[in-house]
């Protein structure tokens, strides 16, 4: 059982940066068919903050970023967010759409708001199907809710949940980027604490 | 010389005039800032749950609404508030997310506002004004000055209260 996350060993954390690579990597294939580009994606980092640090995770915590928020049910519950800078989520959405990249970035339009929560939709899509497929867990995502603000009022909201267990945050991140455009994207897998026995268990750890 | 203090998340400063205390990316948490206008003495927390008594571990009191106020209070008059003469300020709160249902996790930041007025008003502290809900992120900064409370947003303006 693992009752705080402070006490996962070298082997759970292996598996949770398996994961993250695993569903990442899938993620990044899918986008890489929307776009018809080559997507690079970095080595999963498992992070384990303290909240102080949260909200500069990112590169500042008034930094704007576009965060896309699906909420995860079935055998594995949680979140799984996927963050992307502004400019990034503007020069996406251009590709996408097949624009030109406009200087103004700073209001989305609502059918390009309604781009990027599918190709949130699509990302997290894949990245929790592939999570299904590895642990034969049955994960439902919810549809997927986009909010553009401040790097930590986003953070704050998966920390919440964190704070109701414990003083610090577990985060699976995998960045990914798209050639010389640097569309550099964050995925937070945030499973409910109580899955992590059930994720950890289907994989064939020992808790 | 003006100390400027930054509070992060689940934490808490208190400080005597002449200084600032700001708090990044306020979400779903709320940040209560607290002022004796005769001491200048200024107080802030971070908090992001309501209540300690819910949690499993609630050894970070500046977590909670609940204890972080009663602390926050003990600091400001250890510096030299007079506790009396205590007002509170609140913004934050904030529904990032706007899901149809109504789960627990996305009502956090109204259930946050609400705890911490009820546990200011048992402290008999007032509320003067606040800028708490709405759908997005604030940064504040409370001046130990006069106590104003600036409130600084992405496409909502920069407001003090």
């Amino acid at each position: 059982m693992v009752t705080d996350i402070n006490n996962l060993n070298n082997v759970h954390l292996d598996v949770l940066k398996e994961i993250g690579n695993i569903g990442a990597g899938n993620a990044a294939t899918a986008l890489a068919k929307l776009l018809n580009r080559k997507i690079d994606m970095d080595v999963p980092r498992v992070k384990i903050m303290d909240f102080k640090d949260v909200s500069d995770t990112l590169g500042g915590a008034e930094l704007p970023v576009v965060g896309i928020l699906l909420e995860v049910n079935g055998d594995l519950t949680g979140n799984i967010m996927f963050i992307l800078e502004q400019q990034a989520a503007s020069l996406l959405v251009n590709m996408l759409m097949g624009m030109e990249p406009s200087k103004e970035h700073n209001e989305f339009s609502e059918l390009e708001i309604s781009a990027l929560k599918e190709i949130g939709n699509i990302l997290a899509g894949s990245y929790l199907s592939s999570l299904s497929a590895l642990t034969n867990l049955k994960i439902v995502p919810s549809v997927p809710d986009l909010a553009i603000d401040m790097a930590g009022a986003i953070l704050s909201v998966p920390a919440i949940e964190f704070g109701k267990v414990g003083d610090t945050v577990l985060y699976i991140e995998t960045e990914f980027s798209e050639g010389s455009d640097k569309v550099v994207g964050h995925f937070f897998l945030v499973p409910d604490f109580d899955t992590y026995d059930v994720l950890l268990k289907t994989l064939g750890v020992n808790c | 010389m003006c100390k400027f203090i930054k509070v992060g998340m689940a934490d808490m400063q208190s400080c005597i005039h002449p200084c600032v205390l700001t708090t990044l990316g306020l979400g779903s948490c709320v940040g209560i800032a607290l002022y004796d206008p005769v001491k200048k003495v200024a107080g802030l927390a971070h908090i992001m749950l309501p209540s300690s008594q819910q949690a499993r571990n609630n050894s970070n009191i500046a977590k909670f609404a609940d204890t972080a106020i009663v602390k926050l209070v003990e600091d400001m008059v250890a510096i030299g508030a007079d506790r009396s003469k205590i007002v509170a300020k609140l913004a934050g709160g904030a529904q990032m997310f706007s899901f149809n249902n109504t789960s627990e996790m996305l009502r956090i930041g109204a259930r946050n506002v609400a705890a911490s007025k009820e546990m200011l008003s048992l402290l008999n502290i007032p509320v003067i004004s606040e800028d708490t809900g709405g759908n997005y992120g604030r940064t504040i900064e409370i001046h130990s000055e006069d106590g104003k409370l600036v409130i600084k947003t992405i496409g909502h303006g920069i407001k003090e209260i």
